[in-house]
């Protein structure tokens, strides 16, 4: 038995190599980075412009409408996290794998946040300066969305495996996923907003960071068991 | 090697079709199993039910004394799998692809550029899969086949849209695994004829 065990490739090396091939896959189709950062940059920049250049009028409505881009644009780029491998068939070289799906599935997830999570982090605080936020305040809002689409790519890949099977099912995937995203969503903005009247954020900050551990211990395993349901 | 693979009683419903009832069969190392029946009569359904895709009705399958449910990363790590899709990125060129499957599962001994060689798929090395034709994608998912360690082989009409010189490939390389102790399951609408004994189902 101990035989056989050793001869089983390595869980990490799995990952790891899911993780490089995703990323290669990305690098080769910049589309699938850029757009939903495109969406986000624009509703953030469009709004202004709506609502009026008002200084304390921006600076009021700012954490909540860079929030709420934040999550639609992740909600937008979800939708492809699994189709890809579901149509081309290595979804199904992944399930009769003898790496547990579970790990790569939070392989999946890791690669999302790094092609949709990362760039909102980076480049919001560009989109900051058109809401006149001060450093201080950038700052925290960067902090939130760090922590934040963590939670919303682990929570999110649980969905998009649940719908893979179905066609057109990014309907159901937000009806799935928004639920579960209001924390983040409300604690996320609530906390940039207090940071900006001048109140503590710690609290905010602690429990999107608990969000995101309850997400990542939770988002594998939910995720491997829908991937095995979509695929019957 | 003296691992066995068995299988009783049987049982899948598509909705509220029934594909097969009390289906057993048993393998021995050098052994294949041929699955065979019409369009839609539940070969690649039985195949994905053996690797675990599909949920049964009822029944159970042994790997090496053991019932697979038990220990599935056991009987995974023995088991490559080519179906009708053959499981590649597009976007990535064939070495990629099959570097990146070398982690998923245990390799064999072979040397890379010869099992591209044998297959003929030396000067296609650096094109991004898209650009090769379904036939040249299943010479591929064949030389995955190769590459992997595992004794049974589960494939899924595997001489569909190759050539003829393709299909003889196959057949040889499937000779070859079983003559060296291996095991296959292969849902085939045409007859494939082998020296290794074979065990047939009629779906």
């Amino acid at each position: 038995m101990s035989d056989k065990d050793e001869q089983m490739p390595s869980i990490f090396n799995g990952m790891l190599s899911l993780l490089r091939r995703d990323l290669a896959l990305a690098i080769k189709r910049p589309g699938d980075i850029l757009n939903p950062l495109f969406f986000f940059a624009m509703v953030a920049t469009l709004f202004p412009l709506a609502v009026g250049p008002g200084e304390e009028q921006l600076q009021f409505s700012g954490p909540g409408v860079l929030w709420v881009a934040a999550l639609l644009a992740t909600l937008l780029s979800l939708n492809s996290l699994f189709l890809a491998d579901y149509e081309d068939g290595s979804l199904e070289q992944l399930l009769v794998s003898p790496i547990p799906l579970s790990a790569m599935a939070l392989s999946k997830s890791l690669a999302h946040w790094l092609t949709s999570g990362l760039p909102l982090v980076i480049v919001s605080p560009l989109i900051a300066i058109t809401y006149q936020m001060s450093l201080a305040v950038t700052g925290v809002l960067m902090a939130t969305l760090l922590l934040g689409t963590i939670s919303l790519s682990l929570l999110g890949s649980i969905g998009a495996a649940l719908t893979v099977g179905l066609h057109r099912g990014t309907a159901l995937l937000s009806l799935l996923i928004l639920p579960l995203a209001m924390p983040v969503l409300i604690f996320g903005a609530r906390t940039v907003s207090l940071v900006a009247a001048g109140d503590g954020v710690a609290g905010g900050l602690y429990f999107l960071a608990a969000y995101a551990l309850l997400m990542m211990s939770i988002s594998p395993f939910a995720t491997a068991a829908a991937l095995r349901i979509s695929n019957e | 090697m003296n691992i066995k693979l068995n299988a009783s009683g049987l049982t899948l419903f598509r909705g509220d079709r029934c594909l097969f009832k009390n289906l057993s069969f048993a393998l021995n190392p050098g052994e294949l199993l041929l699955l065979e029946g019409r369009n839609g009569s539940g070969k690649t359904s039985l195949l994905r039910a053996i690797a675990g895709l599909l949920e049964l009705e009822s029944g159970s399958i042994h790997w090496d004394g053991a019932a697979i449910s038990q220990q599935r990363q056991v009987f995974q790590n023995s088991l490559v799998w080519m179906s009708h899709k053959v499981g590649f990125k597009g976007d990535l060129t064939l070495v990629e692809n099959l570097q990146y499957e070398s982690r998923l599962r245990p390799q064999s001994s072979a040397d890379f550029d010869d099992t591209l060689k044998q297959l003929n798929l030396r000067r296609l090395r650096r094109l991004p899969m898209r650009s090769l034709s379904a036939g040249q994608q299943r010479r591929v998912a064949l030389a995955r086949m190769l590459m992997s360690a595992a004794p049974l082989w589960m494939m899924d009409e595997p001489v569909s849209n190759l050539d003829s010189e393709g299909r003889e490939l196959a057949v040889h390389m499937l000779d070859k695994h079983l003559s060296d102790g291996g095991m296959a399951i292969v849902a085939a609408h045409q007859d494939i004829k082998l020296d290794a004994p074979t065990h047939k189902i009629q779906l």
